[in-house]
């Protein structure tokens, strides 16, 4: 999801009697339902997950403004560009709840946003496609905020008390995100010949990238073990994958769109849709940095970065002249 | 050289007479504007709160307790709430 | 000269000028969103960029009202063209830095709140109504702009350069707030607004304040730009904004979004 390839330090699940002592009472704390606070011991493996998840999480985030900010300038009414602004402003709010938990780990801010500018942490795939017309920005608060719904609201119940706790509030923000999205896409599709049309477009280049914010298939996806036992992932990828597409194909009906794949399918028997899997080497190529916009948004961001460090140190500046103009006046 | 603004953490006393309550925490260069920092991060504007921040590493803990976030969108800006927006039954859970 | 203004066409041009204002600096403002020096910042003129286009409902929707063509708010700030706009020449002018934007706002946020606060009894409920609702977000915005401008003005060598060129590069366009025309005249006539001249005491005061407080010196000329609030002559500028501003809305005419 917003962490997708986290890269487990664990080898594998211990058994109970492989654990030291400590770590067998840390597990049994999990199991038995218990948040882990900052201050409790946890095994430097689990540190160091959490760090790398929730870090991934609050890089998605902030990059995540950007195909959304795309089209704040354009939005074509007060209302819409209001809500779409409130709507971007939100996920910053969530990069800044989710690296205030990262940080409760011992790392600091700065640093998790030098190892996203640098390029040796990764963000959620998805934000590495553009949004090109109107109806994109209708389409991403529904299929990937609506997606992110799905993975987020298990993750209020993780293991680590600071990254559940921004989880509930992240998830209070998503599900105005999600229905703003519909809210905007219907109105397009039920809207003029050319609105349809976009409305179709956007479905149509979102679907697949939007299976694959849930990651690779569970088969190639080693690491999930550790993660789950330790409760900071819930679901397994394809689970996940399923609830998705169960949700929403029957969102896509009441559009009136075409399914934006023809091997979509109600399968009796399962009780869930069928559907073709996306082309995970397109998502293993994006991950890489060969997404179609993998190099604007690093450059966005370092943008950003470089050009904010004289206000950033400025005001810094100016908190330590007064500080030590009140010290001298004591 | 790093120069990184510090951490702090937020208080915000409600409407109703509640005691503060912490929401999170936030980066800011000095106390004056953890708390502007404060409002437009936690509270989007409401009126007649009060705001406490205190730098993260003077505060001392037992362990960390931490009650549920106080969410309090802003009353003026009503997209913010998920119920703006009609979504017809027949959609389903969003 | 012409003909003394009929007293509605006067005040349309009054509600013009002031939500134009907010709309094109709530559209500059909101240019930053993702790109700002700091994630606390980003939030924070997302905030001012939503109360300016809120502000802009309210301005743009009486100006519908009392124009009585029956065009929303929408209508009025999508389609119309530059030479019909009534912003100040200052909320046009590009972002620029981060110093440029806030020292902007701030020389903005000074006027639009004393502004605001003589509109509090403007003859016309309406008025006096919405300046209600907004004078509390402007006095935030201005607090908030006065303090930032301060710290980076007393900040760093270079944030202080850069502050002290922002002023520099704004300043002409400062004047332009203070002028009074004939639209001017008929709204003190009819008491719904103050003669613009009569701000500008309160203003130097109050700026002067904080720009000593922020180590910068205020230019000694009083040389201003206009057009912008008369729409005889905007920026360049203003032309590029609307084409983005306004592109679904001229492209897909009669589409609801
Ligand atoms: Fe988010
Ligand atoms: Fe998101
Ligand atoms: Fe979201």
């Amino acid at each position: 999801m917003y962490a997708q390839m986290v890269q487990s330090t664990g080898k594998g699940v211990k058994s109970s009697e492989d654990m030291t002592p400590e770590e067998r009472a840390f597990q049994a704390r999990i199991d038995a339902g218990e948040k882990i606070e900052p201050k409790d011991w946890m095994p430097p493996a689990y540190r160091k997950n959490l760090i790398r998840q929730i870090g991934q999480h609050a890089h998605s985030e902030i990059v995540g403004q950007l195909p959304e900010g795309n089209w704040i300038t354009r939005a074509p009414t007060l209302e819409r560009k209001a809500i779409l602004l409130a709507k971007v402003q939100d996920e910053a709010g969530h990069g800044l709840y989710l690296y205030c938990a990262a940080e409760t780990l011992g790392v600091s801010r700065d640093d998790l946003t030098e190892m996203l500018l640098d390029g040796r942490m990764k963000y959620s795939s998805i934000f590495n496609y553009p949004t090109l017309n109107w109806s994109d920005i209708g389409a991403v608060g529904w299929l990937v905020d609506g997606a992110a719904i799905i993975n987020q609201v298990p993750l209020q119940r993780t293991s680590f008390g600071p990254y559940a706790r921004a989880m509930v509030r992240v998830c209070k923000e998503e599900s105005f995100h999600a229905r703003q999205g519909f809210d905007a896409i219907r109105k397009m599709a039920d809207g003029t010949p050319a609105q349809k049309r976009m409305a179709q477009d956007s479905l149509n280049r979102l679907w697949f990238p939007a299976l694959m914010m849930f990651g690779p298939p569970d088969k190639d996806s080693p690491h999930s073990a550790q993660s789950m036992a330790w409760k900071i992932k819930m679901n397994t990828n394809d689970e996940l994958r399923q609830k998705f597409v169960d949700q929403t194909v029957p969102q896509i009906e009441f559009l009136g769109l075409d399914l934006p794949d023809s091997g979509i399918q109600w399968n009796e028997e399962h009780g869930h849709y069928d559907y073709t899997d996306p082309d995970w080497s397109e998502f293993f190529d994006v991950l890489k940095g060969n997404g179609p916009c993998n190099v604007d948004r690093l450059a966005a961001r370092n943008k950003a970065w470089d050009d904010g460090k004289w206000v950033r140190d400025g005001l810094m500046a100016h908190a330590k002249k007064k500080a030590a103009a009140k010290v001298a006046a004591e | 050289m790093k120069n990184e603004w510090p951490l702090w953490e937020v208080f915000i006393r409600g409407q109703h007479g509640m005691s503060h309550r912490h929401v999170g925490s936030l980066h800011a260069p000095d106390a004056e504007m953890a708390i502007k920092n404060g409002r437009d991060v936690y509270t989007r504007r409401n009126e007649g709160l009060s705001i406490w921040v205190v730098e993260s590493n003077h505060i001392a803990a037992s362990s960390p307790s931490d009650k549920g976030p106080l969410y309090e969108p802003s009353e003026s800006k009503v997209y913010r709430h998920p119920t703006f927006f009609d979504i017809p039954d027949e959609v389903g859970a969003m | 000269m012409s003909t003394p203004l009929k007293r509605d066409e006067a005040f349309l041009q009054f509600l013009l000028r002031m939500g134009d204002n907010t709309l094109i600096l709530g559209h500059r403002v909101s240019e930053w969103c993702g790109h700002a020096p700091v994630l606390e910042e980003d939030i924070a003129l997302a905030n001012t960029a939503l109360d300016l286009i809120g502000q802009t409902q309210f301005w743009l929707g009486l100006a519908g009202e009392v124009q009585g063509e029956g065009k929303s708010a929408d209508d009025i700030a999508f389609l119309r063209d530059v030479w019909d706009f009534r912003n100040l020449l200052l909320v046009e002018v590009p972002n620029g830095d981060f110093g440029h934007t806030l020292m902007r706002q701030f020389l903005f946020d000074a006027w639009h709140s004393i502004q605001l606060g003589r509109l509090l009894k403007s003859s016309d409920a309406r008025v006096a109504a919405i300046a209600e609702k907004t004078a509390k977000e402007v006095a935030y915005h201005l607090e908030r702009s006065a303090d930032t401008v301060v710290g980076l003005g007393d900040g760093s060598e270079e944030s202080r350069r850069r502050m002290q060129e922002a002023l520099d590069y704004l300043w002409p366009y400062v004047g332009e707030m203070f002028q009074s025309d004939d639209v001017d005249a008929a709204m003190v006539a009819a008491g719904i607004a103050p003669d613009p001249a009569s701000l500008r005491d309160e203003y130097d005061a109050l700026i002067s304040r904080v720009l000593a407080g922020a180590t910068l010196t205020i230019p000694d000329s009083r040389f201003g730009h206009k057009g912008g609030r008369t729409g005889k002559m905007h920026t360049e500028h203003l032309g590029h904004l609307l084409t983005q501003m306004q592109w679904l809305q001229r492209a897909y005419p009669g589409a609801n979004w």
